[in-house]
């Protein structure tokens, strides 16, 4: 497959690396003269050193013919503007941005950009899993949906102990898809009432998450 | 009416003056707090310090209940950025931005942005003067040379 990735950065690099080592083509664009001179020094004649948001660098990078554009500068509105320029211009099928700021995976995915990777999230999800006791751990986004999965451990002392499913008052839009009880899957319903020790696997849609949690944890 | 301003440099701080002056309700915003200074001494709108491509900050400076959103930051990315949250997020009417490449000013217009690209529009409006065609800046130079006199007084 044929992947531009736009920007040369500490990600870019890795992951044009990565992308190349897997078997595709790729070409990196971006901006700086010195970094791009690294990059093609490891990598290859595989950059070209222009601005990624100019509509006509990424034709001479051949983003009409690309299987992919991944935006990875370290800032949100020079992602979105590649992202939006490549998908108007050049049709690219699938665009991808990096996203700093996480409430902006709700603003991409609301000006046309349906993939986005927050770093911070990440970073976020992975400490959330290093500490057990806040019991909340959104697992992964469901892609090309506005929905993810999300994991709540029910604790002692945890608000949603001992009530019913029902009673819970999840989101309009939110499942709850079954509960680990005693490493065995219940199918959960309405009046299943929910116990100390139990893990809840819920379906929800991204930007209710916070109502999640609250109706979880209080 | 109710607009608020995102950037406050030089195009920013002087529209914000001529809009105060005509008794508009303005809010302005900037990422740093000196930027505020560029602002006429007797400004009586408000100002937020913030990211104008911040949703959070755009809802404290009353971005749902506006007529007019203007984003007029030096980075045309951020322009584009922030007018597209007013608009599509926010739904604000009346959407302005700063772009000054006129290929994207170009490109958003057809996508529902306005856009101005102070590029073209000055190099235009240059091109006509050097090749004796005023008529093309007439109003628009009238009205901007009355503007300089009365900051020119004021100062």
């Amino acid at each position: 497959m044929y992947f531009v990735v736009a920007g040369g950065g500490e990600v870019g690099f890795h992951l044009a690396k990565a992308l190349l080592e897997a078997g595709h083509e790729i070409m990196v664009i971006e901006s700086d003269r010195r970094r791009a001179a690294y990059i093609e020094e490891q990598l290859g004649s595989v950059v070209l050193n222009a601005p990624a948001d100019e509509g006509r660098f990424q034709k001479e990078a051949g983003c009409q013919r690309a299987d992919a554009v991944i935006a990875v500068t370290g800032e949100d509105p020079v992602n979105l503007v590649i992202c939006q320029l490549a998908k108007w211009n050049c049709s690219v099928p699938r665009v991808i941005a990096r996203v700093n700021d996480p409430k902006n995976e709700i603003v991409f995915k609301a000006l046309g950009i349906d993939e986005t990777i927050s770093s911070t999230r990440v970073l976020m999800s992975v400490i959330e899993q290093e500490l057990p006791s806040s019991g909340f751990l959104p697992l992964m986004p469901l892609t090309g949906s506005h929905l993810e999965l999300i994991e709540a451990e029910i604790a002692a002392g945890t608000p949603s102990a001992g009530k019913t499913v029902h009673a819970l008052g999840l989101p309009a839009g939110a499942v709850i898809g079954g509960v680990v009880r005693n490493g065995a899957v219940l199918h959960a319903d309405d009046d299943t009432r929910l116990e100390v020790g139990d893990r809840v696997i819920v379906l929800a849609p991204t930007k209710d998450e916070a109502i999640v949690r609250k109706a979880l944890f209080g | 009416m109710k607009v608020v301003i995102v950037g406050c440099g030089r195009v920013g701080s002087f529209l914000a003056g001529l809009l105060d002056k005509g008794g508009h309700e303005v809010t302005i915003i900037d990422l740093e707090r000196a930027a505020f200074t560029h602002l006429p001494e007797d400004f009586k709108g408000t100002t937020l310090m913030g990211n104008g491509t911040d949703m959070d900050v755009l809802r404290q400076a009353g971005v749902e209940k506006v007529d007019a959103f203007l984003t007029l930051t030096q980075g045309d990315n951020r322009n584009l950025m922030a007018a597209q949250i007013a608009k599509q997020i926010f739904g604000v009417k009346q959407v302005l931005a700063k772009v000054n490449d006129p290929v994207r000013a170009s490109t958003y217009r057809k996508h529902g942005i306005i856009t101005f690209s102070r590029t073209s529009i000055l190099g235009t409006l240059l091109e006509a003067t050097l090749m004796g065609d005023p008529e093309v800046g007439k109003v628009l130079m009238e009205r901007a040379k009355q503007h300089e006199a009365q900051m020119a007084d004021a100062s």
